[in-house]
């Protein structure tokens, strides 16, 4: 398989604030990539530099073999980027802004590819509205249509369900998956991760300007553990200490986890020895939360 | 090359949907200055001798408006695109810098343009005007549209904010313009401000555009043309030079 985008020891700072600090990563043609990281983590940045619209300090990137300086014509030819802030243009209705984008691609008499990403994206009706009159989430879909207007064999989304209802989320994300299968490459920002799980083969975490984590949707997930073991305790009641160290928790859920199902018992017992009353008791497979939190907190997982 | 055309046309078209504001609205300024100050001034100034203080000063008003007009095409598009962020859109294809600049110049040109004739055509009532060259009267208009229209990428590009273009707009493209002989020869100045005035690139435009009409100048129009040809030359290589590096917009 070829590569269709190589980051080479990209480094940027802004000021005394190291956005990226060496970043390594390549993603394979046909791949459904994650970058994911907290707030800060330095994902819009990275994508910004793909993009051409930062100049990084040091470092190479390529999309589809083309470097993204020297070469940044044919390189911004082969890349669509759906940018994370909600930007358009009032001046223009939805078919101007897109016949327009597509005349800088160098495309004329795009409107059949146009009319097909306005029904995809269920912005037919909409077509001939102005742009300051579409709701937050339409504006959103209409910079996914921009970023496929010259059909880009990558595609990169910046967070691109944020704010976004949920009806339109299955709308997007079966578009992308099809765009997908259709044999375009899909780079994913965003920070629902179980949308990441499901979407993603291959995920990329970044923290601080590095990459901690970088490996298959799959593997990671089996980073930490086999299985997880969640637990929801009476109110008041708290972990004992030694369970409470291998457990991460989220809405009130405790989650811990094992390899091996002779591990439930001990923690179990455990639980019962220090008085806590469970009210809810789930076993399963760990899930991409968990693992980020762990991966963010430093860990590094003995099975990676 | 098309990237630069759609670019140019969309910024074309963006001066165009709101023509009231960006053509009508600068013709009606003009108007008002020429009722005001002929209305004053006609019966007290002769100019050159024999024209009268009306002819004299609509051809200062048209080439005024051309210049305003073109620097305020490629800045507050520019400054706009930054703030709301959609500058995103020209930035991520594959247009070159120079195509960047080209299409930016050339829209604020075609804007100056037609304010400068809508101000010719609602003023050109009030006095017997002929055209001596519409050659110089075209060179003069076209380079100094593009010299300010350059002048507006840069400022659009160094202000982060309207109220610094609007400085940068007060503190130098007001007295640049107003200081330039649009209202009077500067022959009638006190000799300090006649020589101060020599150093104002935009006495040359308003002085070589008005030899277009009246065959008469305060300076040659081959000087003038040098002058301006120059100011374009090096203005355009600076913001070139801006748009290569990718201050402020690509960072
Ligand atoms: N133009 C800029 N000037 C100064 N600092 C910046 C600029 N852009 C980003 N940064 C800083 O670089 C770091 C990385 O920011 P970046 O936007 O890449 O994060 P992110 O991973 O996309 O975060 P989020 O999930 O919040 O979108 C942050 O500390 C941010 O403050
Ligand atoms: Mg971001």
């Amino acid at each position: 398989m070829t590569t269709a985008i190589s980051v080479h020891q990209v480094a940027k700072r802004f000021g005394s604030v190291e956005a990226l600090a060496g970043v390594d990563l390549a993603v394979a043609e046909g791949e459904f990539f994650g970058l994911l990281g907290p707030n800060g983590a330095g994902k819009t940045t990275l994508i910004s530099a793909l993009a051409g619209l930062v100049r990084v300090d040091s470092g190479r990137i390529e999309v589809m073999g083309c470097d993204v300086v020297a070469d940044y014509r044919a390189a911004r030819r082969q890349l669509g980027v759906v940018p994370q802030e909600l930007v358009f243009d009032p001046f223009f209705s939805v078919r101007e802004t897109l016949r327009i984008q597509s005349g800088y691609f160098g495309i004329r008499g795009n409107d059949e590819w146009i009319d097909e990403i306005l029904e995809n994206l269920d912005l037919s009706s909409k077509a001939d509205a102005n742009m300051r009159t579409l709701s937050g989430g339409m504006k959103r879909r209409v910079l996914v249509a921009q970023a496929l207007v010259h059909r880009p064999p990558v595609i990169v989304l910046d967070e691109p369900t944020a704010g976004v209802d949920v009806e339109l989320r299955q709308t997007l994300w079966q578009f992308i998956r099809r765009l997908n299968r259709d044999g375009h490459t899909i780079v994913l920002t965003t920070h629902y991760l179980e949308e990441a799980e499901s979407l993603c083969s291959r995920i990329a975490m970044l923290k601080a300007g590095r990459v901690v984590a970088l490996d298959s949707t799959a593997n990671l997930l089996r980073r930490f553990s086999s299985h997880a073991l969640r637990l929801r305790l009476a109110p008041g009641a708290l972990l004992p200490p030694a369970a409470a160290l291998r457990a991460t928790e989220k809405d009130g859920i405790c989650s811990l986890s094992f390899d091996r199902f002779d591990e439930i018992e001990p923690i179990l017992a455990e639980l019962r020895v220090a008085g806590c009353t469970l009210e809810e008791l789930e076993i399963g497979k760990p899930d991409l939360e968990e693992v980020f939190i762990r991966v963010m907190h430093g860990l590094q997982g003995d099975r990676g | 090359m098309s990237g630069f055309r759609t670019l140019f046309y969309k910024e074309v078209l963006r001066f165009w949907k709101v023509a009231t504001q960006t053509v009508a609205a600068p013709v009606l300024t003009a108007l008002l200055y020429l009722l005001i100050f002929s209305h004053v001034l006609e019966s007290h100034i002769r100019v050159y001798g024999t024209v009268s203080y009306t002819a004299f000063l609509i051809p200062g008003l048209v080439m005024m408006s051309v210049l305003q007009n073109a620097f305020a095409n490629s800045s507050s598009s520019l400054i706009q695109s930054k703030v709301t962020g959609n500058i995103i859109f020209v930035l991520l294809p594959p247009i070159s810098y120079r195509e960047f600049y080209a299409a930016y110049v050339l829209a604020a040109v075609v804007r100056g343009l037609v304010v400068g004739f809508g101000v010719l055509v609602a003023t050109i009532w009030f006095a017997p005007l002929e055209v001596d060259n519409p050659l110089w009267v075209l060179a003069f208009a076209v380079l100094g549209g593009g010299m300010l229209g350059s002048l507006g990428i840069v400022a659009g590009i160094w202000a982060d904010k309207f109220d610094q273009l609007a400085a940068f707009q007060n503190f130098l493209i007001m007295p640049l313009t107003f200081l330039s002989g649009v209202f009077y020869s500067i022959h009638s100045l006190p000799p300090f401000w006649q020589q101060l005035s020599h150093f104002n690139p935009v006495f040359y435009m308003i002085d070589g555009f008005r030899h277009g009409f009246f065959g008469v100048s305060d300076v040659s129009p081959w000087l003038s043309l040098s002058i301006v040809g120059a100011c374009f030359v090096l203005l355009g290589m600076l913001t070139l030079f801006m748009l290569e590096r990718g201050y402020k917009l690509r960072n």
